[in-house]
């Protein structure tokens, strides 16, 4: 399988700012990707670096196989973005710009730019001044979901509409992945990115910490099990990986490192089991578990 | 009234820079024009002489204004002042009266501001403060400058108290042409328009007349109070009225309507983009086509005006000082050359004017991240940027064109080339703004720096008897004096590589350079 978007050891600077440092980022053909960091963790610059609109200061990038600086234009053609803030021209209408930006992409398809316009309630005929935060938004997404391109970039495309926009959004994206496109999605709506992604890259002080599929990264963590047993547990304590033990007589709540499973499941059927749950790590956790605790 | 302080703090934050240099440039220029005067004209004699040939000359009347004490050396010398001048000081109340109501309404800063511990009405008192105090400090510090040139006590102060005049006015203009519109641009272009209005109608009432005429119009009221010529401070108390009565019609307004919105009601525009509407070019052309149409309106205006003036000059020469003027210009025919060759130099800066301030939006689309929408689609940084210089430069000409129009219809003759001459130099401050954008998008204003510099070299140059490489630096040296002059080519060709040279390195260096 190619690879869509390829960056490696992506360096850039503001100043004596550090926006990125060394990031690297695999997007393979036809998946949606996460791309998860809290705010100024450097998803911006680097998706600005993507489209040829910031030379990066170290590193390479690759976008659909065309160098994303010198070949940004040619590239273009078969992109889409939303950005995270949406800037339109006051005086125009939300219709005239879905069409404008369509036309310089050379990709309008306008059976599809009017269902949008249905499933996400939008009047084409506002000038976009009167337009709220989330009908901006909507004007981006209907401009870049109705161009038929093979890679969509989408830098916190949710951010401004209401839950029932938001499920639109997920079934836009879903029938885009259906229709084989790539889907770069940089969020902090953790949420969204656990429904919707293949594969996630947590950024961090510009570089990834950590990518991969969600079960990829579930192995870092905790899961967290609760147990009635048939006898007083013994042992378990000592196990390693065991964090946050709580015993009250039969009954037993910890949580364990994710590659130390085996052993305390052994540990606890010893003792015999006489109900078990257990929760996978959210991604929440996850997200904290790379944010929270400083290696 | 809560919160009013802290928002004119902010405001004076914000404008640090622009105010200072806006009071710097006026300033400057009212003490250059002293100077300039006393070297040329240092007994009354002379003066006197001066001055009735500008009063005998209706369009320079019509232009400044009437000189009220011809002996004056302050009355004569600030004659400029009086006219250009307090429409420029307009222009600063108007401008910021409305950055500070609609602009940051429209920005949807005003509705963060709003939320705080802030009155309904602290944002547009907070503006008129601002403004005020700004006209205050500017009439204070240019009285200061004139007594410093020696010029008398009474008189300085008045011109301050003129220039106060016509600030506040237009400051009360601008806070209630901000309540009509949702665009600040709109509500500049109200502002603009009535200053167009009433300058006009000052010129009229004192031409023509009726002379009531010139005392409905705020600029003919400033002139009113006769600096260096007998001076009558109660008409101040007049322009102090307008502005009340103006700003009070504001409040009244803004306690009607809801934040947001405009009195004149947003129509609902196409769902589709038309066939214009297709590439950056059509963008560019539907962005710039209000301020392009508007100011060829203007320029026509200005053109007629000037050739209905020249076209009349000959029936003037009255009294024996025009007449031995006449002959000094060669004639009638030569007079009325000389004249139009003048307003339309003018005409060729004022487009200038429009040219940077067209080339700027480069830099305005890139910080408003409206470039971004746009370049992250089909279209390259050069086509981009090119579509917007295309427009500006055919906005230039289209602009000069309607001077060189008006001036033909009433002048008789055929003035379109005379003022297109003008092109060539109005294009390099074009390429001056690119070349900022390009290089350094944060001095994109340096097309305004130059512009003043090469204005204030072809004002001073003459008298200071520069040499002549500093002269050749502005472009507008090297135009030709249409109608009359001779025309040569070269350097109207060379002064075309150069503006074009500039606009190319400029896209060169916006090729390379980050997304600011």
């Amino acid at each position: 399988m190619t690879d869509a978007i390829s960056a490696s050891g992506l360096r850039k600077h503001f100043g004596r700012t550090r926006a990125l440092d060394g990031l690297d980022l695999r997007v393979r053909t036809g998946e949606v990707h996460g791309f998860l960091g809290p705010n100024g963790s450097g998803k911006t610059t680097t998706l600005r670096i993507l489209l040829g609109l910031l030379r990066p200061d170290g590193g390479t990038a690759t976008v659909l196989g065309g160098d994303a600086w010198r070949d940004a234009t040619s590239l273009h053609r078969r992109l889409a973005y939303v950005p995270g803030e949406v800037a339109l021209w006051p005086n125009l209408t939300g219709g005239e710009v879905i069409d404008l930006l369509d036309r310089l992409r050379g990709r309008s398809n306008p059976g599809r730019r009017k269902e949008l316009l249905e499933r996400f309630d939008l009047d084409p005929t506002k000038r976009t001044r009167a337009y709220s935060k989330g009908n901006r938004q909507k004007v981006a997404l209907v401009a870049a979901l109705a161009s038929d391109v093979e890679l969509l970039l989408l830098d916190e495309p949710t951010a401004g509409l209401d839950p029932l926009m938001e499920a639109e959004f997920r079934a836009c994206v879903e029938q885009e992945r259906d229709r084989g496109r790539t889907v770069l999605l940089s969020s902090h709506i953790l949420s969204e990115v656990e429904a919707l992604c293949d594969r996630v890259s947590i950024i961090r002080d510009g570089r990834v910490v950590d990518s991969g599929t969600l079960s990829d990264l579930r192995h870092l963590t905790r899961t967290a099990i609760t147990a009635e047993l048939a006898g007083p547990p013994n042992g378990l304590s000592t196990l390693p990986g065991v964090h946050d033990l709580d015993v009250q007589g039969d009954r037993v709540r910890l949580e364990v490192d994710s590659d130390k499973l085996d052993a305390v499941l052994a540990s606890l059927t010893s003792t015999g089991v006489r109900s078990l749950t257990s929760q996978p790590p959210t991604l929440e956790e996850l997200f904290l578990h790379h944010y929270a605790v400083r290696p | 009234m809560t919160g009013v302080w802290p928002l004119v703090r902010l405001a004076l934050r914000r404008d640090r820079v622009m105010i200072p240099v806006w009071i710097a440039a006026l300033v400057g220029m009212s003490v250059t024009s002293v100077l300039g005067t006393v070297g040329l004209y240092p007994d009354a004699a002379s003066r006197t002489a001066a001055s009735a040939g500008i009063n005998g000359v209706p369009s320079l009347v019509a232009l400044y204004g009437r000189i009220y004490d011809p002996a004056s050396l302050g009355a004569l010398s600030m004659i400029k002042m009086d006219g250009l001048g307090t429409a420029f000081v307009a222009i600063l109340g108007l401008l910021l009266a409305v950055r500070h109501t609609r602009a940051e309404e429209e920005a949807g800063r005003l509705e963060l501001v709003g939320a705080g511990v802030v009155g309904r009405y602290a944002a547009l008192t907070a503006a008129l403060i601002v403004a005020v105090g700004t006209s205050l400090a500017l009439g204070v510090v240019t009285a200061l400058s004139l007594i410093a040139c020696g010029l008398p006590v009474a008189g300085s102060f008045a011109f301050g108290a003129a220039w106060m005049g016509a600030g506040i006015a237009f400051a009360g203009i601008g806070v209630l042409a901000a309540q009509l519109t949702r665009s600040p641009r709109s509500a500049n272009a109200i502002g603009v328009v009535a200053l167009g209005a009433v300058y006009l109608l000052r010129a009229v009432g004192d031409t023509r007349g009726p002379e009531w005429l010139s005392w409905l119009s705020p600029i003919g009221l400033s002139q009113q109070i006769r600096p260096f010529a007998g001076e009558r401070w109660w008409v101040f108390l007049i322009l102090a009225g307008i502005a009340a009565v103006f700003s009070a019609g504001a409040y009244v307004l803004h306690g009607r309507r809801d934040l947001g919105t405009g009195l004149l009601p947003d129509r609902a525009g196409p769902a589709h983009a038309d066939r214009l509407l297709h590439g950056p070019l059509g963008l560019a052309w539907r962005l710039h086509r209000g301020s392009v149409l508007g100011w060829a309106a203007a320029f026509f205006v200005l053109g007629a005006v000037c050739g209905s003036i020249a076209h009349n000059l000959g029936g003037l020469a009255t009294t024996p000082q025009v007449k031995a003027m006449f002959e000094a210009l060669g004639g009638e025919q030569g007079l009325t050359n000389a004249f139009l060759a003048a307003e339309l130099s003018i005409g060729g800066i004022t487009a200038a004017v429009y040219g940077i301030q067209g080339a700027m939006r480069l830099h305005s689309e890139e910080t408003s991240l409206h470039m971004e929408s746009l370049l992250s689609t089909g279209v390259s940084r050069v086509r981009w940027a090119l579509s917007h210089i295309v427009v500006v430069a055919l906005g230039c000409t289209v602009l000069l064109l309607a001077m060189g129009l008006g001036a033909s219809l009433t002048d008789g003759r055929m003035l379109l080339g005379a003022a297109l001459a003008q092109l060539p130099a109005t294009l390099v401050l074009v390429g001056i703004t690119v070349a900022a954008f390009g290089f350094v998008p944060r001095f994109s204003a340096l097309g305004w720096a130059a512009l003043v510099a090469f204005v204030l070299v072809g004002e001073l140059g003459p008298l200071l008897r520069l040499s002549h490489w500093v002269m050749d630096l502005s472009p507008f040296t090297h135009l030709p004096k249409l109608p009359g002059g001779v025309v040569t080519a070269t350097p109207l060709v060379w002064l075309s590589v150069v503006a074009v040279g500039f606009a190319a390195a400029g896209l060169a260096a916006f090729r390379q350079r980050d997304m600011s």
